[in-house]
């Protein structure tokens, strides 16, 4: 099975941290095959960025899709530009503290997390992508949580000090979209 | 087995090629493969090797014509405008016999063209790389990992043949990581073995000038005698041709496509396979020489169209295609160009609309 998931938001919300972060634990702790594609261009400073993750157990061809399983959106642009790739049945998650738009599709799931908002909550505001990151497992169940600790325990290898506060931001999202599936 | 990593294709392959003995790379800056020249800067030096930027590319290609006409490993690597500006240095090493290797991470063209990534330079790469008449290996990876294995094995050939080797990679295939397993570092006892074989190649003014190999055409005569020579190269490359023939024992459809096309490809013939429509592929490994023989000896009884997939417009690879095939079935086009990147459903949606007008 492969899934398709765009990553979209501002520069420095950490959406390609985001998205490399989910890859490569996926590449490391699994036999899953997976890319990371980074949208690449000329950027400013605010300006949009984005990224594909494709997790799959067979080979996978493009490593862009414009008929998303999954798509995280950070911010309002993204919403807009974004929305129509997601296929019908699909996972939208949200930034609810940013993005406050009526959407108006009803064949999609969709999840909000006031995710910029909880991470000046636990003084942790970088952490906004690790805790969206916990939403989106959560949900989906796309990777075991286990790949995703231990990635994040490998990228703050070099500063232990950061590896606690940021597990705990990513477990919190992992409980947000745990209630969200269920319900 | 060696553990995989998870790995950018620019940087895969820059680090394929220091374990491959590289000890010399000369480049200038240009999206989207700066992260080899950026690699190579901190890396060679770790290994005593020598990273040089280039104040244009011009400079950089002929550095590399020196460097590699001293028996080291040398590299170069540039993108699509870029690649153009290499022209001459290429045309000069290939004419000298030097054996360097270059990386071509296309974008979008002609001209400045757009910084996203095509297969826009298929022609320039297997034609006409700079002026007279050359040929080189030319190597078309369609993953991180077929781009590691043929950097590697590129200096190889360019040390068998005394002729630069061109990898011809897209920005897809630089810009994207992936799960990827390196080879091993070649030890300095290989590498100065590699060397000795080229210790008759000395430069005008030294004691062994008179042997001097790596003096371009005419310079000290006989260049009739020297394209003679290179032309048998050209010709004893039959052996070295490289083609993946995928799902083709039964294929009815056949898809033509190199690179990242092949690779968008092969997921959609499983997807058709599932539907019942027996599709398959050739997908040509080494670009140059072609596997013209793949196509020819197609069962045209059973075979009832190709579908070629580019991400170029025009479509470039289809000449040598139709060279082969001879009309004898229809050839679909489904590409893409300017940066825009072909999907799985793209090719899908293409691939259909022939199947229904030719199954």
């Amino acid at each position: 099975m492969e899934r398709n998931l765009m990553i979209a938001g501002f520069g420095g919300q950490g959406v390609m941290t985001m998205g490399k972060l989910l890859a490569e634990a996926t590449a490391e702790a699994t036999d899953l095959n997976v890319t990371f594609f980074p949208s690449y261009g000329s950027a400013m400073r605010g300006g949009t960025a984005n990224c594909f993750v494709v997790i799959s157990d067979k080979e996978i061809g493009a490593p862009v899709s414009y008929n998303l399983e999954d798509l995280i959106v950070m911010n309002g642009p993204s919403l807009h530009a974004f929305l129509p790739n997601l296929k019908s049945g699909g996972n939208l998650f949200i930034n609810s503290t940013i993005v406050k738009d009526e959407i108006e599709r009803d064949d999609i799931n969709i999840i909000e997390a006031p995710v910029t908002q909880m991470a000046i909550d636990i003084k942790n505001e970088r952490a906004l992508n690790l805790i969206m990151l916990g939403v989106y497992v959560g949900a989906t169940n796309a990777v075991p949580e286990d790949v995703i600790i231990k990635g994040i325990e490998h990228k703050f290898a070099a500063k232990e000090r950061l590896i606690a506060p940021n597990v705990e931001a990513f477990r919190i999202g992992l409980e947000i979209g745990r209630d969200k599936s269920k319900a | 087995m060696a553990e995989r990593v998870f790995m950018k294709g620019t940087e895969a392959m820059a680090e394929a090629a220091v374990r491959a003995g590289c000890r010399f790379f000369a480049g200038y800056p240009i999206t989207p493969q700066n992260e080899i020249p950026e690699y190579m800067a901190r890396r060679l030096p770790e290994v005593g090797g020598s990273f040089v930027q280039g104040e244009s590319e011009i400079a950089s290609v002929n550095m590399l014509y020196g460097a590699a006409s001293t028996g080291i490993r040398a590299m170069s690597s540039s993108s699509s405008c870029g690649i153009s500006l290499y022209s001459e240095g290429v045309s000069y090493c290939a004419s000298a016999r030097i054996p360097m290797v270059y990386i071509n991470v296309q974008r979008g063209g002609p001209g400045i063209g757009a910084i996203q990534p095509s297969q826009q330079d298929y022609n320039q790469a297997t034609k006409a790389s700079g002026n007279g008449g050359f040929r080189m290996i030319v190597l078309a990876p369609d993953s991180v990992q077929e781009c590691v294995d043929m950097v590697y094995e590129a200096f190889d050939y360019a040390e068998r043949d005394q002729n630069p080797v061109l990898i011809l990679t897209d920005g897809v295939m630089g810009t994207m990581m992936e799960p990827v397993v390196l080879p091993p570092m070649k030890s300095d006892e290989e590498l100065s073995k590699c060397r000795e074989k080229f210790l008759p190649r000395a430069i005008i003014g030294h004691p062994l000038g008179q042997q001097a190999t790596c003096r371009p055409g005419s310079v000290g005569g006989g260049q009739e005698e020297k394209n003679i020579a290179a032309s048998k190269l050209y010709k004893s490359w039959e052996k070295d041709i490289k083609v993946e023939e995928f799902m083709m024992d039964d294929a009815e459809i056949v898809f033509a496509a190199y690179g990242i096309s092949a690779r968008i490809s092969k997921v959609v013939i499983r997807e058709l396979r599932e539907q019942g429509i027996k599709a398959g592929m050739i997908r040509p490994i080494t670009i140059s020489p072609f596997p013209y023989k793949s196509f020819e000896n197609l069962d045209f009884a059973r075979v009832k169209g190709i579908v070629n997939v580019e991400m170029s417009i025009p479509a470039q690879m289809k000449w040598d295609v139709e060279y082969a095939v001879k009309g004898r079935c229809p050839i679909k086009e489904v590409l893409r160009s300017g940066g825009q990147l072909l999907t799985n459903n793209q090719v899908m949606d293409g691939a259909l609309e022939f199947i229904k007008e030719v199954l």
